[in-house]
């Protein structure tokens, strides 16, 4: 997601899962959707067969997805950005893109600063001491108007399209294959293909998951998909878009709504240690159009902001207190995963609450959480099912091998239940909230996670009443106006994220107009207020339960122009829109540029725009008043040159994974500051639990399967008889070489700890020639543990590196070097 | 008992016991394999206890015949080698079945149509035996090939029936030749029927004396 | 699963017809393999509708698992790596099991008078409380896929959900298929289906891409649509014509009559020969002899 909102402006899937259906192409890349999301892959076996859509798979391994593919390319692991790359070079040298778009619709013709460099794999501003880059260098050159300087004619050398060309022109067919080890001639065949929906009237989408994700440099490789499918012209469009398919059934829910250290509800953003002065926080924030006209969404700031604090402290927050800004914690640097973990390492975590996660199967190089969990004081497990996490600290023989007599930490373990056991809404990859209905009663002490967070915080609120303490405000003041103080109800908890009036809410342009009455629920964001008027806990849900009741409970599928947009069903955010940037479907006179597939258009009699979905502009604004599709970027347009927004540079590089078989980047051999990500972050202890290729020759991979969700399901029977036993994937050559035969058990061995698995030989699993070198890959599934019913296995996690991408710290489980031996 | 002191003794008690073995071991055989080899004969397996029972029960009782019987055959294979007579004999046996038996040339203790149908029944039993095991679902089945296991339920049923055919013509040639069945009941002949129907094994055992 | 039907077409070891008033629909299941991901939702449907909980097994160095059909798993996924043209890939995902064949080869060589249905509809179905255990329907199908229960000795395998289908529901596996790779409906209609499938896969550069409905065996109301039709085999052996081994035909065709009808006429042979020709006693002569 910190890749797709340096781009478009939001961090989310641009269309939905339905509307794969109208795709004339679909890439699958960095994913496999067939195996990891069979549901939604019905529709690209719908668009397959009711369109002729072609499917592209392109992934180390021929996989259950490759298994229905039209045409599959082999590709070496964290490679991507140089096969992407490699298609912009095509993409740009043949001419295959969509010029009315990316002309109107993107920064092509914006011209950035001269100090801007790139040089040998580098960017400028970078701190090789700290792994940082000084970003002030990466940005437009800014006209005395206050907007960005532009160049229409493209042929300004520091316009964005130039410096595209220019940075992409590198990644020749060669290149791309000598790094990626894919096929020439299968590399160009995929470009042809793709290079064909840079016609108005065809469409890609692409897929992607994990396997983008899960790497040091995994943000800019989902940046460079982007920027091919807006090459394209294929975002906003029916059947196009970049779609990330997210794993758990709510994790989409989890970004939405900010549990993330550096994050508020809504992609609001908690303060830095810099930002003690509110105004200055909220202006940081409230971006000015750089471009005339443009809507610059994030203007609004304030009000998705101030409804907020009213949602969370009621008559607590005030004006006066700029309402209680100086309550929010102001982070010193980000508490992700793996610096939490880092930090419990060095002593430095008292207590942990783990809620719904299990990282001692989670999380990366087993050894280093299990150590971090034994120098807890106390850990709370908050989950279903017994978690390995909740068992760090017993002996489980082979597969957890530790002396409970040296542990201290003192576990609780708080049974919860399980999404069919509750009411709620989740939040789909679609965006679509969607409300669901318990099925059954949770068994025996199971409570709900609001019970059971409620019980903590009233008896920490009890406490801090009693006893005072260091800064008692928040907890004391947070509004908890529930029926059943020690059991808020999903209902209640819906409401108050959709946001309610406080106050009359009144129409800005005429004030005797009452748009909401006071205690009345909003019917979107467009009535939050910055005076403490509205309360929202979660700008983006705003509407989702308004005065007509619970709309994410609509399922009312009907689909009247049968391309999917079934806007009756549930309720997506934002605004009920089902596919984001829609005003890009169409041309600048609002013309969509595919009528069969129509999201939206120009109805000049109605004075509005129309169609099958919710526009996603202002409703009434004429195309002539030049409002750009990409409204939440301040420049109204979509990003190629990001700007400051990555951490490892503007345009997408290849890196090699920090753990490669590879002594240099091939891209810049001599310049060992640019072998792998620069800007990674890496703890100082871990640099020396890297391995390099001459002890672990073999390139690994970790997935899923089909036949189980992460750890939970080894505990279901139907799953373990599925895929009952821990097992790794070794290809037909490198078996031969090894003396490895089907069902052998092997050792995989990384330099931070090893698993032994039965092999499964396979043809599906090529060799490939990567810079002249024989590269083989060792595919690793992790659903095992020492907890569940399926056979007792090895934490594939005790193999990863503690390492991840540089703007996300999503850990690299998706490259890494292994060695494997017999067992 | 032993009423006439003149009866020859044909055969002893562990040889009839031997026969009766094979013989009921037989019946049941049969009556519980035809059950499952013509839906005409199911009801048979009525008298097993049901299907289910006839399915458990047939092999073990295969086992049991195959088993005394390869006892007999110990007994009785010298006895029932094939001479020129026997083959004679059986040159001439549509004369014996049209009941003259004035031409049939002197028969031992066993005439050729005996002894054919001893070699026969050898025959029967080794193939039942070894095509029964072959189809023993619960044990072996899982052993062999598919095609085999065809092959061995198409010669199971094929040679059962043919030995049953064998065994009536047994069963009968027992009780339309008059005076034999006792021979294997209480294992004594009379003298004339001796001489009657095996005037060489008469000879040979009473030197041709009354 | 036993449901007191009137649409009955064939029953094991029944001589007589059995209850047929009832007309029922033909139907199939079509199984297009270009479209199946080989994810096991099926297995798992049909585990649940039929509440079966097969043994948690092995790895035993392949994806499929459980490793066979048992008792206990009607369905299972079969998956072939294989390179039909060379240097190019594919791996063929077969969700194996019952065909419900026209002509079921477990039902001619069942014994046991109605352990085997086969209702008007198409489906073949085992009524197991009916069954002996003894296995003749594995040696009687032609693609080995009855198996025997190891707890109680019945022969199981997919009903094509007969108790579902009777109500008017398509089969669990159908029901809960992710891609639309598993229809069901009309024969007539699936055939059809399949005739689109099978256009859409030529253009795709399948140029032997077909309709398995083998009529060796009479045709079948499993049918699956192939990339490689003409190379069956490539689907982890399934057979190029499959057909009731001539074995099975000879053995419970002609041999049962024929043989009953022997084994009758030297029965009768017997009782006649002792009527026209008389017991063999021992002559007067003899008698008399020895009378002396």
């Amino acid at each position: 997601m910190a890749s797709l909102a340096p781009t478009f402006g939001r961090g989310a899937m641009t269309n939905h899962w339905v509307d794969i259906k109208n795709a004339d192409l679909v890439l699958i890349m960095g994913g496999n959707a067939a195996e990891a999301h069979p549901c939604g892959f019905k529709w690209v076996t719908e668009a397959k067969e009711k369109r002729q859509a072609k499917l592209i798979v392109v992934d180390p391994r021929y996989t259950r997805s490759a298994a229905v593919s039209d045409f599959y390319a082999p590709i070496r692991t964290g490679s991507d950005i140089a096969f992407l790359g490699g298609l912009i070079n095509y993409l740009l040298s043949n001419d295959k893109i969509h010029h009315e778009y990316v002309k109107n619709y993107t920064d092509f013709s914006f011209l950035v600063k001269d100090e801007f460099k790139f040089e040998n794999g580098i960017y400028s501003g970078y701190d090789p001491e700290k792994r940082k880059y000084d970003k002030s260098t990466w940005g437009y050159q800014m006209g005395k108007d206050g907007f960005v300087v532009t160049d229409p004619t493209l042929e300004n050398p520091r316009c964005v399209y130039q410096m595209m060309k220019a940075h992409y022109s590198r990644y020749t067919p060669e290149v791309v294959s000598n790094i990626c080890g894919t096929p020439k001639d299968a590399f160009l065949k995929i470009c042809e293909m793709i290079a064909e929906t840079s016609k108005p009237d065809k469409a890609m989408t692409i897929m992607y998951a994990l396997g983008w994700t899960q790497h040091s440099q995994g943000s800019q490789i989902i940046r460079t998909g982007a920027m091919v499918q807006l090459l394209l012209g294929n975002i906003g469009v029916a059947g196009g878009g970049i779609n990330a398919l997210r794993g758990h059934s709510n994790i989409q829910g989890l970004t939405d709504l900010g549990l993330m250290t550096n994050l508020l509800p809504g992609y609001m953003t908690l303060p830095s240690e810099a930002e003690q002065d509110y105004k200055g926080y909220v202006e940081k924030r409230a971006l000015k159009p750089l471009r005339p006209g443009q809507m610059s969404y994030w203007q609004n700031y304030g009000k998705f902001f101030v409804s907020n604090m009213k949602a969370w402290f009621g008559d607590a927050a005030t004006q006066d207190n700029n309402f209680c800004y100086d309550w929010l914690p102001k982070l010193d640097k980000n508490y992700d995963i793996l610096q939490v973990f880092e930090n419990m390492n060095q002593g430095k975590v008292n207590g942990y609450i783990c809620q719904g996660f299990n990282p001692l199967a989670s999380a990366p190089c087993k050894v280093k959480i299990s150590g971090s969990l034994a120098k807890l004081k106390y850990l709370v497990v908050i989950d279903p099912l017994a978690t390995e996490t909740s068992e760090f600290w017993q002996s489980h023989g082979v597969y957890n091998e530790v002396d409970p007599s040296k542990i201290q930490t003192e576990v609780f373990r708080l049974p919860s239940t399980c999404f069919a056991e509750e009411d709620g809404s989740l939040v789909s990859s679609s965006r679509v909230l969607q409300w669901h209905w318990k099925a059954t009663e949770p068994p025996g002490e199971a409570k709900t996670d609001p019970e059971i967070m409620a019980g903590i915080f009233l008896k920490l609120k009890e406490m801090y009443k009693k006893d005072g303490g260091a800064f008692p405000d928040p907890i004391l003041n947070l509004t908890w106006k529930h029926r059943q103080p020690n059991s808020p109800s999903p209902e209640e908890l819906a409401k108050e994220f959709s946001g309610k009036a406080l106050k009359d809410v009144t129409d800005p342009k005429d004030a005797t107009k009452v748009l909401v009455k006071t205690g009345e629920q909003l019917n979107g964001f467009a009535e939050l207020r910055d005076d403490g008027s509205t309360s929202c806990g979660c700008w983006i849900f705003a509407g989702s339960w308004s005065e007509k009741g619970n709309l994410m409970a609509r399922r009312d599928n009907s689909d009247p122009f049968g391309i999917g947009q079934t806007l009756n069903w549930a309720y997506a955010w934002p605004a009920n829109r089902r596919v984001l940037y829609n005003r890009a479907s169409c041309d600048l006179n609002g013309k969509p540029y595919d009528a069969r597939r129509k999201l939206i258009g120009w109805d000049a009699a109605a004075g509005k725009w129309t169609g099958s979905d919710i526009p996603d502009i202002k409703a009434d604004s004429a195309p002539e008043e030049g409002i750009s599709p990409f409204i939440m970027n301040p420049e109204g347009v979509a990003r190629f040159f990001a700007i400051d927004k990555m951490a490892e540079g503007p345009f997408p590089e290849h890196y090699e994974p920090m753990e490669s078989p590879l002594d240099n980047n091939p891209l810049h051999p001599n310049n060992p500051l640019a072998r792998a990500n620069p800007a990674a972050r890496v703890f100082k202890d871990d640099w020396e639990t890297f391995g390099k290729a001459d002890k672990y020759p073999y390139v690994a991979t970790t997935y899923r399967l089909t036949e189980h969700f992460h750890f939970w399901t080894k505990h279901s029977k139907l799953n373990a008889i599925m895929q009952p036993e821990q097992f790794v994937e070794i290809g037909e050559e490198m078996a031969k070489e090894k003396g490895i035969k089907a069902g052998d058990r092997v050792v995989v061995k990384s330099k931070r700890g090893f698993i032994v698995a039965v092999a499964v030989v396979t043809k599906r699993l090529k060799t490939l020639t990567v810079a002249g070198k024989k590269v083989h890959t060792v595919g690793i599934p992790i659903h095992w543990g020492f907890m569940g019913l399926a056979k007792n296995g090895y934490i594939t996690n005790t193999l990863t590196p503690f390492v991840g991408d540089a703007n996300t710290q999503t850990p690299e489980f998706k490259s890494f070097l292994v060695n494997v031996e017999k067992a | 008992m032993k009423r006439d002191p003149k009866d020859l003794i044909r055969y002893t008690a562990p040889e009839r016991a031997n026969h009766w073995v094979v013989g009921m071991a037989f019946i049941l055989l049969a009556l519980s394999g035809l059950a499952f080899f013509h839906p005409a004969f199911y009801p048979l397996s009525q008298f097993f206890g049901g299907g289910v029972w006839a399915r458990i029960l047939h092999p073990f009782i295969g086992v049991v015949m195959a088993l005394s019987f390869v006892a007999m055959f110990f007994r009785f294979w010298k006895l029932n080698l094939i001479t020129p007579a026997d083959k004679e004999w059986l040159g001439r046996i549509g004369e014996m079945v049209n009941g003259d038996d004035h031409n049939m040339p002197a028969a031992g203790k066993y005439n050729g149509g005996q002894k054919l149908l001893f070699w026969l029944l050898v025959c029967c039993i080794a193939l039942l035996a070894v095509s029964g095991l072959v189809i023993w679902r619960a044990y072996f089945s899982a052993l062999f090939p598919i095609g085999m296991i065809r092959f061995a339920s198409l010669m199971h049923a094929m040679v059962a029936a043919g030995m049953i055919c064998l065994i009536i013509v047994h069963v009968y040639a027992a009780i339309w030749t008059r005076g034999t069945i006792r021979a294997m009941l209480y294992g004594t002949v009379s003298r004339a029927w001796a001489k009657q129907h095996h005037s060489a094994w008469f000879r040979q055992i009473t030197g041709g004396g009354k | 699963m036993a449901l007191q039907s009137l649409d009955i077409k064939a029953r094991s070891a029944t001589t007589t017809p059995s209850p047929s008033v009832r007309e029922t629909l033909e139907v199939a299941k079509l199984i297009d393999i270009s479209k199946c991901i080989g994810c096991k939702a099926c297995q798992v449907a049909c585990m649940e509708w039929n509440d079966l909980r097969d043994e948690i097994g092995t790895n035993v160095g392949v994806y499929d698992n459980p490793a066979d059909l048992t008792a206990k798993s009607w369905t299972v996924m079969r998956f072939s790596e294989v390179e039909v043209e060379a240097g190019k890939l594919e791996w063929l995902i077969r969700k194996d099991g019952c065909m419900h064949c026209a002509d079921p080869g477990c039902l001619k060589a069942c014994p046991a008078p109605g352990a085997i249905i086969q209702y008007s509809n198409g489906i073949v179905d085992f009524h197991e409380e009916y069954c002996i255990g003894c296995g003749y329907c594995i040696t009687g199908c032609p693609f080995n896929v009855p198996r025997i229960s190891k707890t109680d000795n019945k022969a199981y395998k997919c009903t094509l959900c007969s108790d579902r289908v009777g109500v008017g529901l398509e089969p669990a596996c159908v029901k809960t298929c992710p891609t639309g790779a598993i229809t069901f409906g009309a024969k007539e209609d699936m055939i059809h289906r399949a005739e689109g499938r099978v256009a859409d896969l030529k253009g795709r550069g399948y140029a032997n891409a077909g309709l398995y409905d083998p009529q060796g065996v009479g045709g079948t109301h499993v049918m699956y649509v192939l990339q490689h039709a003409d190379k069956p085999g490539l689907y982890s052996g399934l057979p190029k014509d499959p057909s009731i081994s001539s074995m099975v035909c000879l053995w419970k065709g002609i041999t049962k009559p024929l043989t009953s009808f022997a084994i009758g006429l030297v029965a009768l042979g017997s009782l006649f020969h002792y009527i026209t020709k008389g017991p063999n006693e021992v002559s007067n002569d003899i008698e008399k002899e020895f009378e002396e």
